[in-house]
C-alpha cells in the first residue's frame, strides 16, 4: 500500500527519461508513455480505494523520518485529486498520439509530458513546503518548455510572459518558505500547523498572505490572472488541455491545501469570498469579448476558478465539499472543451469564431461532443456544473452569503451566454469571413481522427458519470473535505505519535 | 551577521525588482537571477547562526551550523540555474525571430480593445 504511493511520481519520471533516449522511435515512446500513465491511473486508484477505506497514508522517502525527510501524504483530498489528474493525463496522452497537427513527434514531447506527470503528481502529494516547492518546479519547468514547443513568434511572446510570471511566484515561494522556516523551524506541513498557531497573528497573517499571493499567481486568481489567457491559447491543443484541466488547479489545490491546514480561520474569509467574486466576475466579462476558442475558454477557466475560491472562502464543510466537486466536475470539463477546441481547428484549420460556421451539418459528431461539456460548463442540468454549483450554492445561503451566491448565478447566465457565442459562430450560421482550406471528405463532412474523438468521447462520458453518480462523488468529496476541517488524522499519519 | 545578511538580501531583491520592471528580456532574465541569489541567502540567514559543517562526530552538535536550509538552497540553486538558462535561450530565440528581446503585450488583447472603441466611436 505504502509502496503505491511514490508510484504516480517515479514511474513517469522514469519513463521520461527513457523516452528522452528513445527520442527518435515515436511508436516505442507512444507505448512507454501509454504504459506507465495507465499504471500510474490504476496506482493513484488503488491509493484513493485504500485511503477512502482506512484514512490517510504517509510514505517517508529513505526512511527518513518526518519533518526532517521528505514526506509523500496521501490524504483523501489529495489521492481524488491524483486520480482524476492521473485520467485526465492518460486521455490527453491518447489526444495527442492521434492529433496529426500537433508536437507529438516533435523533438522531447513524450519525455516533457511524462515530466509534467510526475510534476502535477508529486504537487499533490507533497507533504511539505519545499517539496511542494520543487514538485511545482517539475511541473512549470516542463510546462515552460511544452508551451513553446514549436518555437514560433506568438509562442515566443506569450511563453516569456508566462515564464517569467511563474519564475516570479517561484521566487516569492522560496522566499515564503525561507521565512516560514526562520519563524517556526520547520517546513512538515503536518508540523507546521500545530507551530504556526504559536506565531503572533501579525507573522502568521503574512505569512498566509506570502503563500495566497504565490499560488494566486498559478491558480490566476483575480488580480492575478493576466498571464494566462495570453499564453495558453498559443500552445498546441494537447498541451492547452492540460494545462488548462491541471496547472491552474494545482494551484488550487496547493491554497486550499495551505488555507485549511496552516492558516485555519474560523469563519467565512471576506478576503478570500471577494477574491472568488471578483475572480468569476472579470473572467467570464474577459470571455465574452474574445473571438477565438481557445482565448474564450482560457478565460472561462479563470471565471471558473473563482468558484472554487468561493467554496474555500465559505469555510465550511459543505463549502470546502462544494469547492473539491467543482474542481473534479471542471478538469474533467474543462479539458474535454479543449479537446474539442483542438477537434475544430483540427478540422478547419482555425479557431476563429469570424472564419467558423455551419459545423453543425459538416461535423455532427464534434457538435455533440462540444455541447455536452458547453452545457455542464454554464451549469445546466442535467450535468455536472449544475451539481457542483448547486453545492456551491446551497453552502452559501446555509451562512447567508447573498452576495456571493448572486453574483456566481449571474456568472452562470453569463458563461451560457459565452458558450451559446461559441455555439451560433462555429456550429451554426456561415462563416462571416473567406473560409480556410478544409480538410473535406467526399460528403462533405469533416474529418476527426478516431483516436483524437476516442479520448474526447470517453471524458464526455466521465463527466456524464460525475453528474450521474452525484451523489456518492460528493460523500466522497464531502468526506475529503471533513477531513480537511479535522486534520488530526493527517497529522498523526505524517508524525507518527 | 544576521544584520548583515538582512541588508544584502534587501539590496538583491530591490535590485532584482528594478531589473524585472524593465522591457528587455535579457535585463529581466539578470533580474530574476539576482532575486533568486536574494531567496537564496534568505534561506540560508533563515537557518540561523553560522558554525561548523555538521558532520556527525565532527564536534559537539550544538556547535553546527542548521543544514537543511542549505539543502534547500541547493537545491533552489540550481533549479534557477536551468530555468536561467532556459530563459536565455528564450531571449536568444527571440532575438532570432525579431532582431529584438522586447516583452510584448497581448497582441490579441489589444487588437479586440482597440476594435471595441472603434465601435464605440461609429456610434
Amino acid at each position: 500500500m505504502r509502496v503505491l504511493i511514490p508510484l504516480p511520481v517515479v514511474l513517469p519520471l522514469l519513463a521520461a527519461a527513457f523516452s528522452m533516449a528513445l527520442h527518435r522511435r515515436v511508436a516505442l515512446q507512444r507505448f512507454l508513455g501509454f504504459a506507465v500513465l495507465t499504471a500510474s491511473l490504476v496506482a493513484s486508484v488503488a491509493v484513493l480505494v485504500e485511503v477512502r477505506a482506512s484514512g490517510p497514508v504517509a510514505a517517508h522517502m529513505g526512511s527518513w523520518p518526518a519533518p526532517l525527510g521528505i514526506t509523500l501524504v496521501a490524504d483523501l483530498f489529495a489521492v481524488v485529486m491524483l486520480a482524476v489528474s492521473a485520467a485526465m493525463l492518460l486521455a490527453v496522452f491518447v489526444y495527442a498520439v492521434g492529433s496529426p497537427r500537433t508536437a507529438d513527434d516533435a523533438m522531447f514531447f513524450h519525455p516533457l509530458y511524462l515530466i509534467l506527470a510526475a510534476g502535477v503528481s508529486a504537487s499533490f502529494l507533497a507533504g511539505d513546503l519545499f517539496n511542494l516547492f520543487v514538485a511545482f518546479e517539475i511541473m512549470l519547468s516542463a510546462s515552460y518548455v511544452l508551451i513553446t514547443l514549436g518555437g514560433t513568434r506568438d509562442q515566443v511572446r506569450s511563453g516569456m510572459t508566462y515564464v517569467v510570471i511563474s519564475l516570479l511566484a517561484s521566487t516569492l515561494f522560496v522566499t515564503a518558505v525561507g521565512l516560514v522556516y526562520a519563524a517556526t523551524g520547520t517546513v512538515n506541513m503536518a508540523d507546521l500547523a500545530a507551530k504556526l498557531a504559536d506565531l503572533p497573528q501579525g507573522v502568521r497573517s503574512g505569512l498566509g498572505l506570502l503563500l495566497l499571493v504565490v499560488f494566486g499567481v498559478k491558480a490566476a486568481i483575480f488580480p492575478l490572472f493576466f498571464w494566462l489567457p495570453d499564453s495558453y491559447p498559443t500552445a498546441p491543443t494537447p498541451v492547452t488541455a492540460i494545462f488548462a484541466g491541471l496547472l491552474t488547479k494545482v494551484g488550487v489545490y496547493a491554497i486550499i491545501r495551505t488555507q485549511t491546514l496552516l492558516f485555519p480561520g474560523d469563519g467565512p474569509s471576506v478576503l478570500l469570498l471577494a477574491i472568488a467574486g471578483a475572480t468569476m466576475l472579470v473572467g467570464v466579462l474577459g470571455a465574452i469579448a474574445q473571438n477565438d476558442v481557445k482565448r474564450i475558454l482560457s478565460f472561462h477557466i479563470v471565471s471558473q476558478i473563482g468558484y472554487m475560491i468561493m467554496g474555500l472562502g465559505l469555510f465550511t464543510v459543505a463549502g470546502i465539499a462544494g469547492a473539491i466537486f467543482y474542481i473534479v466536475h471542471h478538469i474533467v470539463v474543462k479539458t474535454t472543451l479543449f479537446l474539442v477546441g483542438g477537434l475544430v481547428e483540427n478540422a478547419t484549420g482555425t479557431g476563429a469564431l469570424n472564419r467558423l460556421g455551419g459545423l453543425l451539418h459538416r461535423a455532427p459528431l464534434i457538435a455533440f461532443l462540444f455541447v455536452v461539456p458547453a452545457l455542464s460548463l454554464a451549469g445546466l442540468p442535467p450535468f455536472s456544473g449544475f451539481v457542483a454549483k448547486l453545492a456551491l450554492v446551497q453552502a452559501g445561503f446555509e451562512l447567508d452569503r447573498f452576495v456571493v451566491v448572486g453574483v456566481s448565478l449571474v456568472v452562470s447566465l453569463l458563461t451560457l451566454f459565452s458558450m451559446a457565442k461559441i455555439w451560433a459562430g462555429v456550429f451554426w450560421g456561415v462563416p462571416d469571413e473567406e473560409p480556410p482550406l478544409l480538410a473535406a471528405r467526399g460528403d462533405g463532412r469533416l474529418a476527426a481522427p478516431a483516436l483524437m474523438v476516442l479520448p474526447t468521447g470517453a471524458l464526455v462520458v466521465l463527466s456524464l458519470a460525475v453528474a450521474g453518480l452525484a451523489g456518492p462523488v460528493y460523500d466522497l468529496c464531502r468526506d475529503a473535505a471533513r477531513a480537511l476541517a479535522e486534520p488530526a488524522p493527517y497529522i498523526q499519519a505524517v508524525l507518527g505519535t | 551577521m544576521i544584520v548583515t545578511l538582512a541588508v544584502v538580501v534587501g539590496v538583491l531583491y530591490a535590485l532584482g525588482t528594478y531589473l524585472l520592471l524593465q522591457r528587455n528580456l535579457t535585463r529581466i532574465v539578470l533580474g530574476l537571477v539576482i532575486m533568486g541569489h536574494g531567496a537564496n541567502v534568505l534561506l540560508l540567514a533563515a537557518g540561523g547562526r553560522a558554525g561548523q559543517a555538521p558532520f556527525v562526530g565532527s564536534g559537539p552538535e550544538s556547535g553546527f551550523a542548521d543544514p537543511l536550509p542549505q539543502a534547500m538552497a541547493l537545491t533552489a540553486i540550481v533549479i534557477t540555474f536551468g530555468v536561467a538558462a532556459f530563459l536565455l535561450a528564450l531571449a536568444y530565440r527571440s532575438w532570432e525571430l525579431r532582431r529584438d528581446d522586447t516583452v510584448e503585450d497581448d497582441v490579441e488583447d489589444r487588437r479586440i480593445a482597440r476594435q471595441k472603441t472603434a465601435e464605440g466611436g461609429r456610434q
